[in-house]
């Protein structure tokens, strides 16, 4: 954890942590804070005086309404079917991305494993969609499925198919998923090349030479061996599409049609910047700040334990 | 590969074309549109090769900006966007660097409590407690400026990790060497660690770099003047103008220029680029 040899020095640390620890706390501790304390004030509709809802915690903490008021925010959060649509929405969301995204990754990180010389050369191909914006992502998606020009548009009416994501719910989920997914494919391929090239090869050797064929050996020695680097994986995708999507979401669909791709995040952003419901978007923020911070224990916790494995 | 059997390896050869060729696509799409006149985009099946208006596009969105919406030519977006991006990224790995330094080479107090400061700006993104953080900037009197694209965003726990992470691995008779030798820690850090933490300083560029172009929900908050601008922004207004017909050619052009940078760096720089990504997550 640190050195034996180090500096004494007194002043000189501090200001070399000073830039650091100030942007820290000015920008992501201070705005963080921010948000929980706001979630519980009430502020009138314009937003000249606020109150503090759970000043009755002090004085009359038995009192029957003085936790429901403290919590106003969240109660009504929690009690709108809206919100719990977005929930719904985001899982739905981040699980289908998740497992879409990582099937096909790890099909072309096995592939792109077996090939001997073409590895570096595929590997140049695949990497590249990681340098595109999450937002031109959107946009790229949109055009290709644009109802009225869209290439891929074009061809599922010519097949019979009607397909029009700016009207149709369920189309632009699955459409919002397929950019997602092809926006983080290069991540997961790298991270799941990565592991199946420190798997020893004499593992497998040893396995061909019991009789065990390629399919055998896979799911009975290289996929058991990847399922630490596949669970890292799942936990990064779901981070990502829990924050990182915001611009396919903007770019593409902002939240619609009606509600049908208003993920968490953009919750937040509409309710509190265009919807000025401070409280709310506050009580929102708060309680993705806790699932952000579940979901960074959980991520850094495995890795702890892949070191020592 | 462990045994020979050919038609499993071209199999392996067909699936990788076809990915490969799946993943292209839509970039091609963009391309293909960015060389075609903005009626030929307008009548479907719009063409899937690529036409004669490529020059024409590229100057007239460079030199004099979208003809309805915006005016501002594309060359004062584009050095937006670099000024962001080097601007992140130079200063993540300038901050990092000397937090980590500090972190590594001096025993004092508070030395954790600064570590898990900023172990929790992993936890917080911008994203979730946008309204406050808008505040703060506002407080600050830095909207509508480079400090508040640049600033905001320099904190860093992974750069910070990574050269921590380096720093440990680093020798400690380098460290009594230099002592021996007079050096104090001013002259060890610039002289000895700096040169040697090279290798990790490119990773983090071409990682950060990426990142600092990238952004989009930042700019979007805290940009309302349109010289402030960043490409990525561009592209996803003009992508939904509510009236008028989208220039699709245009937009594709500004798409593709947009594009361009972070993966000229990816391509380029991949080894840097698939360290740093590996790296960053340990």
């Amino acid at each position: 954890m640190h050195k034996r040899v180090t500096f004494d020095t007194k002043l000189l640390p501090y200001l070399l942590l000073l830039p650091q620890i100030f942007v820290t706390i000015a920008f992501f501790i201070w705005p963080s804070a921010q948000a929980v304390w706001q979630s519980f004030l009430l502020e009138d509709a314009f937003g000249g005086r606020t109150q503090f809802l759970c000043s009755g915690l002090l004085t009359d903490p038995l009192a029957g309404d003085t936790w429901q008021r403290c919590f106003r925010h969240f109660d009504r959060l929690l009690s709108d079917s809206g919100y719990w649509h977005s929930v719904r929405v985001t899982l739905f969301f981040s699980l289908m991305v998740a497992a879409i995204g990582l099937a096909l990754s790890l099909l072309l990180a096995v592939m792109a494993d077996r090939t001997i010389r073409g590895g570096t050369v595929y590997k140049t191909f695949l990497i590249w969609p990681y340098a595109v914006a999450s937002a031109v992502a959107g946009v790229l998606f949109g055009f290709m499925f644009n109802p009225r020009v869209g290439t891929l548009a074009y061809t599922l009416s010519a097949l019979g198919f009607d397909w029009n994501h700016q009207l149709n719910g369920n189309q632009a989920l699955w459409l919002v998923i397929l950019a997602a997914c092809w926006n983080q494919i290069s991540y997961n391929f790298l991270f799941f090349l990565a592991g199946l090239q420190s798997i020893p090869k004499s593992l497998i050797e040893a396995a061909a030479i019991d009789g065990a064929g390629p399919g055998r050996r896979f799911w009975t020695i290289v996929f058991p061996l990847l399922s630490p680097t596949g669970f890292f994986l799942l936990v990064v995708n779901i981070i990502y599409v829990f924050i990182g999507t915001f611009g396919i979401i903007d770019a593409l669909t902002q939240g619609g049609p009606g509600q049908a791709t208003e993920i968490l995040v953009f919750k937040v952003y509409k309710d509190g910047f265009r919807g000025q419901d401070f409280g709310g978007s506050a009580a929102q923020s708060t309680i993705l700040m806790m699932v952000m911070i579940a979901l960074t224990v959980v991520q850094f916790r495995f890795i702890e334990r892949r070191v020592h494995y | 590969m462990v045994e020979n059997r050919p038609w499993l390896t071209i199999f392996a050869h067909m699936v990788l074309i076809i990915g490969v060729a799946v993943i292209a696509f839509p970039v091609w799409v963009a391309f293909v549109a960015s060389t075609h006149d903005s009626v030929t985009m307008l009548r479907p099946p719009v063409p899937l090769l690529p036409g004669g208006h490529m020059i024409e596009n590229y100057t007239k969105v460079l030199t004099e900006g979208f003809a309805q919406a915006s005016r501002t030519p594309l060359w004062r977006v584009l050095s937006n966007s670099l000024i962001m991006a080097l601007g992140v990224c130079i200063g993540k790995i300038v901050i990092s660097l000397i937090a980590a330094y500090a972190i590594v080479y001096f025993r004092f107090p508070l030395r954790m409590t600064a570590f898990w400061m900023i172990f929790i700006t992993l936890m917080l993104p911008v994203e979730v407690r946008i309204v406050p953080t808008y505040n703060v900037v506002a407080n600050f009197g830095m909207l509508n400026s480079y400090a508040g694209l640049i600033i905001p965003l320099i904190a860093s726990a992974t750069a910070t990790f990574l050269f921590r992470q380096f720093f440990l691995s680093v020798p400690d008779e380098l460290t009594e060497a230099a002592r021996v030798d007079g050096a104090g820690p001013l002259r060890f850090f610039r002289d000895i660690l700096l040169p040697m933490s090279r290798t990790s300083i490119a990773a983090l560029f071409v990682i950060q770099f990426i990142y600092g172009w990238n952004q989009y929900l930042w700019p979007l908050l805290i940009t309302t003047e349109e010289e402030f601008y960043t490409v990525i922004m561009t592209v996803s207004r003009q992508a939904n103008v509510v009236d008028g017909v989208p220039q699709w050619n245009l937009i594709m052009t500004v798409g593709i220029l947009a594009m361009l940078p972070p993966m000229l760096v990816v391509v380029l720089m991949q080894r840097q680029f698939v360290r740093g990504l590996v790296e960053t997550e340990k």
